[in-house]
């Protein structure tokens, strides 16, 4: 997909200005450089000075990556239990709630990219650091076992702090319920493509982040299994300064390619006719 | 005798020293005469104080907090993989090695007789001596450690051997060279790759079930669970320093989490406690052996009149059914709880 192709739709539907934030100047979280609020959004938020990829919401990832006015949610209204009773944890997720609108840290419906129909999910950070507890296992599972109903692919954009510590061993069980689904989309042939977001970490990283046929990354993400913290603690060996991210994990040959937040969607078409083209032979 | 007993267990431990004086009196001529000049009857001390030492297990054991649970979890006197595999096995023939580069020594497996059986068996398995237990990673496995129990579940798989897993471990190895290997993308395939194995699989989780690093491996139709061993998604420490920046209040974190082989059986996570002798599984080896063996003995022939294409269905259901949520749609509200409440 061309660069001015969804320019257009982005002044369109113009939902990447709520999320500059403090106006007119936004500063890099990354390089400290402050710049003219407008030019970030217009670089699909990524930092002009260092290429720091903000996080964006999942309306501006939509408006980034499918087809315009093609995607219809599932499952919207899935929330999460506190079965532990853990401290706080009903607080936590009714202002989560109200901050974002959302019910759950990941959205998942139908869409269309350059008219081909898919399965998609994108993480919402904003809710729970995108933890994965009991409602985003089965809102996985449901998007993945409509996929094999139907035959869809699926595109997965991960963004998560891993599985949520309140939901205790119900949440570590999420880890293993979207894997077999995934085993049963593997047996069935069906494309799973992984799109990784800052952060992607901890159980999330270990199960469907690190499953797609095809895993690419945006640039500068925090990628891992632990924490750089919790990794480095009882290591004499000095870490590299771009452990944990990306470009780390690119060079380690868990990614296959690093793509720029402009070239996501294009990636993504691109991807989908290789995997969804007619078998060129019967087997 | 215990080697290592924690906090609580000291109480027991000064009348288990106190009682072994007695007997030790009660076997010397010299000593056993002294006694009787004095009045002392040893028999009825020794009696007196073994009642008294009933009473303080039960009262100890009976009121054990989930922390206290954690470190029963992780005694340093508690049977590990090996001592179930040299107990309740015959014949282990250990295979080595990832394919790939390495062979992690915090995952041993192999083939073995189970009952007449062959099977393969696997575990975490960690160590007593401190060079062992450097050597073994302390029970954290590294990417090839599940690239070598994979590679030993695919055997169990195209031999149609059954496999049993023991699970025993802090966490999944994260360091630099882990991140380096994949780790994070060899447990995730682990997961796949067990969810649709064709082979019964029982996982038992005898000691500590390590977030990731236990799941990795424990997979499973049949999940058994030690009555002081604990199951949790991040470790109470680790849960302490993201909530109050203080590892040292992990024995809070541990209640907030609910971890433990009661709380796993309540919310269905998993399928049977193995229950332990009074004190913990550390303080009778061959009798917690004995109650695993049958126990994988029962569950093993349960497995084994499924179609293996059943079982493979009803793995996946199983997992399947893992989590609470509910719909607050209200045209199709449901509140979901696991399967077996
Ligand atoms: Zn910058």
């Amino acid at each position: 997909m061309a660069r001015g192709g969804w320019f257009r739709k982005q002044s369109r539907n113009g939902a990447a200005e709520a999320t500059v934030p403090d106006g007119l100047w936004s500063k890099c979280p990354r390089c400290g450089v402050i710049s003219f609020a407008r030019d970030v959004e217009r670089n699909l938020n990524v930092c002009p000075k260092c290429e720091y990829h903000h996080l964006i919401t999942v309306e501006q990832r939509l408006t980034l990556t499918v087809d315009e006015n093609s995607f219809v949610e599932m499952d919207a209204g899935i929330t999460s239990l506190n079965p532990l009773a853990f401290p706080d944890y009903d607080d936590k997720l009714n202002s989560d709630r109200a901050k974002t609108g959302r019910k759950e840290a990941i959205v998942t419906g139908r869409a269309k990219i350059d008219g081909q129909t898919l399965l998609i999910g994108i993480a919402e950070f904003g809710f729970r650091a995108g933890s994965m507890g009991g409602a985003v296992g089965e809102k996985i599972v449901r998007l993945l076992e409509l996929a094999e109903q139907e035959n869809l692919p699926v595109i997965l954009f991960t963004a998560s702090g891993g599985a949520r510590m309140q939901e205790g061993l119900l949440s570590l069980m999420q880890m293993a319920k979207t894997s077999a689904a995934l085993a049963r989309l593997d047996q069935a042939r069906i494309p799973y493509i992984v799109v990784i977001t800052h952060p992607t970490t901890g159980g999330v990283y270990a199960s469907y982040a690190a499953l797609g046929d095809v895993i690419i990354a945006e640039p500068g993400a925090t990628v891992g299994l632990a924490g750089r913290r919790v990794g480095n603690q009882d290591m004499g060996a000095k870490l590299p300064e771009d452990f944990q991210t990306t470009e780390f994990q690119y060079r380690c040959g868990m990614v296959d390619q690093i793509v720029h937040r402009r070239d996501v969607r294009g990636t993504l078409g691109k991807l989908l006719m290789f995997l969804t083209e007619a078998r060129t032979y019967v087997k | 005798m215990l080697n290592n007993p924690l906090d609580f267990e000291k109480p027991i431990a000064e009348l288990d020293d106190l009682i072994d004086e007695f007997k030790l009196a009660s076997r010397e001529p010299e000593m056993r005469a002294d006694a009787e000049l004095k009045g002392i009857d040893i028999e009825l001390q020794i009696a007196e104080l073994e009642t008294k030492r009933e009473a303080l297990m039960t009262q100890i054991f009976a009121n054990l907090t989930p922390w206290n649970e954690v470190q029963m979890a992780r005694h340093k006197d508690r049977p590990y993989t090996l001592d179930y595999i040299r107990t309740i096995f015959k014949d282990f023939m250990e295979l080595h090695g990832d394919r790939t580069n390495a062979d992690d020594p915090a995952i041993v497996g192999g083939f073995a007789k189970f009952q007449g059986e062959s099977v393969v068996v696997l575990g975490h398995q960690k160590a007593r001596d401190l060079k062992e237990r450097q050597l073994r990673n302390f029970g954290s496995a590294r990417p090839s450690g599940f690239r070598k129990a994979l590679r030993l579940m695919k055997l169990a798989e195209k031999f149609s051997r059954p496999l049993i897993i023991f699970v025993d471990t802090p966490a999944a190895e994260a360091n630099l060279m882990a991140e380096e290997e994949g780790i994070s993308s060899t447990i995730a395939i682990c997961l796949r790759e067990m969810s649709v194995l064709r082979t019964p699989i029982i996982v038992v989780i005898i000691g500590e079930g390590g977030s990731g690093g236990a799941l990795g491996i424990a997979v499973g139709d049949t999940i058994l669970m030690l009555e002081h061993a604990v199951y949790s998604v991040i470790p109470p420490e680790g849960c302490a320093a993201i909530l109050w920046s203080d590892r040292s209040r992990a024995p809070e974190a541990s209640a907030a989490l609910k971890l433990t082989a009661k709380h796993a059986a309540e919310f269905g996570l998993i399928d049977e406690v193995i229950g332990e002798p009074l004190g913990g599984a550390h303080r009778d080896h061959p009798l917690i052996a004995e109650s695993v063996k049958s126990s994988l003995s029962y569950h093993l022939d349960v497995l084994k009149n499924l179609s293996i294409q059943d079982l493979v269905d009803r793995r996946y259901s199983k997992f399947r059914n893992m989590g609470r949520w509910e719909n607050t749609d209200i045209t199709t509200a449901v509140v979901h709880v696991s399967s077996s409440d």
